[in-house]
């Protein structure tokens, strides 16, 4: 008996382990393109900053925004109709493949065009891929998991998200620390990309060694298999007011969330707050480290209670302390009224001259760096435009704070308060796989979960930064009037979960 | 419980041409804004796809307060036997 057990057990420890590290790596490969972008940008694409935006248009949004859906509909039927296990191998396969062709493609300088036009098609592939993905690998794994257990084995599938980000920084700092800034500037970019073959060779060879799900097999040994997945997801109205409320009531208040803690944070402290480029992702990878463990957590106890609340919670914590947070970010790195008071010590000002860029004037910055009694430091730079044209406006000097590196005191708390999200994020994000899986039948749950998942974590949550810089863009708006996008979308969420979604915890997913 | 889901229903109906309008009303005032040539085209593309999403996805929010208001929320599936 004892026996029996521990079989049963080494073989859910190998489909979440098959399972979660295929979704690590989809994760990090579709994460090391959005965090070499500017190299890719310098490298790939061409000089004319025109035609280089408009190729990055289409490799950012029509990847994150219509392919990753399209690709939940095209894989997610392929799951339904031929397996689980085929399709997310066919998924890793491609995303697998792309990113490593990402790192052959020659540079624009050797085959011009057709450089950025490669990366845009092997964008979309990984972008159509990721789309297929996650459906597959949460569906394969919680038809294997015991009755009880289902949050908790998914669960670690949710992990994979954060983690493939922390893989992707971890790999690009290393390979620059070993190869130096210029070496990697010129080919070590390439590195982290022809990495990510072994990483799937090793885990397709990890996939191919496991079985089909259960569940899956006996519905195909009984011939119950669904004839058109697409057509008894969407046009069947019992089912599809399901996808309709996993939508608006749990993944559209998830995405936000998701991105708010991940991506929003560092990017705030890094362009509004003007901290310190490693010091912003130190601070991201210390909050990852500490509240990874949350998502089996929260997987695990929303066995125990239910889905609903827990993610829901999640929502309306980020709904209630999002503006809080980010005005902490902004006091505590207000050096301008901090050096009124604080103020220790100036460095020699060092002084630059160069020409502004497509024109015949000069720009002097002169730099001083500066410390405060409280242990931060700042560069602060006045920019000053000499003009040849004796009858043009004298532009004034600007002022531009930079590199602003935190007193301990406050670095540990903006760590706290990232990890804060973080742990928001676990809780929207942890049970959320369980509970797509048991919202759908099993002939069609790789179609149904895979769509709104898809369109809420990667259309309303990948508009996060788009949609707070148009708010901030606004008249009479503040450094945090773009989060009233995160808000009031977790807020809707928050209001459509708590009044539609029932707090249910299917025992039986063999439907 | 049930009258609170068919009240918001209506909420949902008439927010999904809301969002709409807005968001054509902003995609003009930005493509207007943008400067000639490439920045332009490149600012209309962005929002050409935004629209090209939600409109689907306020299509969605449209059926979903419709089904609010029909009552087909008023009793979801408790088991799988319900699916």
């Amino acid at each position: 008996m004892r026996s029996t057990e521990s079989n049963v057990t080494q073989s859910i420890t190998q489909v979440i382990a098959a399972s979660s590290l295929g979704t690590l790596i989809e994760w990090y490969d579709f994460y090391i393109f959005g965090s070499l972008a500017v190299i890719i940008g310098q490298q790939l694409f061409p000089s004319d900053a025109g035609a280089s935006a408009l190729i990055n248009t289409l490799a950012i949004f029509a990847a994150g925004f219509i392919v990753r859906p399209f690709g939940a509909l095209v894989f997610g039927r392929l799951g339904d109709l031929i397996g689980r296990k085929y399709t997310f191998l066919l998924t890793l396969v491609l995303m697998g493949g792309s990113t490593f062709l990402i790192g052959l493609i020659p540079s624009y300088s050797s085959i011009g065009y057709a450089a950025p036009i490669l990366v845009l098609i092997l964008r979309l592939v990984q972008g159509l891929a990721l789309g297929g993905e996650y459906g597959g690998a949460a569906t394969y794994v919680a038809e294997h998991a015991p009755v009880g257990k289902r949050g908790f084995f998914t669960s670690w599938i949710q992990t994979t998200a954060t983690l493939g980000l922390f893989l992707s920084l971890g790999v690009i700092v290393l390979t620059k620390n070993i190869l130096g800034a210029k070496n990697f500037a010129d080919w070590g970019w390439r590195i982290p990309f022809l990495v990510s073959i072994l990483l799937v060779v090793v885990s397709i060879y990890i996939r191919m060694k496991m079985h089909e799900s259960p569940v899956f097999s006996k519905l195909k040994a009984e011939g119950k298999v669904s004839a058109n997945p697409l057509k008894e997801s969407f046009q069947k109205k019992a089912n599809f007011k399901m996808v309709l409320v996993a939508l608006f009531g749990a993944t559209m208040g998830q995405g936000v969330v998701w991105y708010t803690g991940q991506f929003y944070a560092q990017s705030f402290l890094e362009n509004t707050c003007k901290l310190d480029f490693n010091e912003s992702r130190y601070i991201l990878l210390w909050a990852i480290v500490f509240a990874t463990p949350f998502f089996v957590i929260f997987g695990s106890w929303s066995d125990k209670v239910g889905r609903k609340w827990i993610m829901l919670t999640g929502m309306l914590l980020g709904v209630v302390c999002y503006r809080p947070i980010y005005q902490y970010f902004l006091d505590a790195t207000d050096v301008k009224e901090m050096q009124k008071t604080m103020l220790l010590s100036e460095s020699e000002p060092v002084v630059e001259r160069g020409l502004v860029p497509d024109k015949a004037d000069s720009l002097i910055t002169t730099t001083i760096t500066k410390t405060l009694t409280n242990g931060m430091t700042f560069k602060e730079s006045k920019v000053e435009v000499i003009t040849e044209d004796v009858l043009a406006e004298v532009p004034a000097v600007q002022t531009v704070i930079k590199d602003v590196t935190l007193s301990t005191q406050s670095y540990i708390m903006v760590i706290l308060l990232v990890f804060f999200q973080i742990v928001l994020v676990t809780m929207v994000y942890g049970p959320i796989a369980a509970f797509l899986v048991e919202l759908f039948p099993t002939q069609i749950r790789y179609t149904s979960m895979s769509l709104p998942y898809h369109i809420g974590n990667g259309v309303f949550g990948g508009l996060v930064p788009f949609i707070a810089t148009l708010i901030a863009s606004f008249q009479g708006s503040t450094p945090l009037s773009g989060l009233w996008y995160p808000i009031g979308i977790a807020a809707l969420s928050f209001i459509i979960g708590a009044v539609y979604i029932n707090n249910r915890r299917d025992e039986n997913v063999m439907d | 419980m049930s009258g609170l889901k068919k009240i918001l229903g209506l909420l949902w109906i008439v927010a999904g041409p809301v969002i709409i309008i807005f968001l054509f009303m902003q995609a003009a005032d930005k493509i207007g804004e943008a400067a000639e040539g490439i920045a332009r085209t490149n600012t209309t593309l962005q929002w050409a796809i935004i629209i090209l999403i939600f409109i689907p996805i306020c299509t969605g929010l449209v059926i979903f307060g419709y089904y609010a208001w029909k009552g087909e929320y008023d009793h979801l599936p408790e088991s799988s036997e319900e699916l």
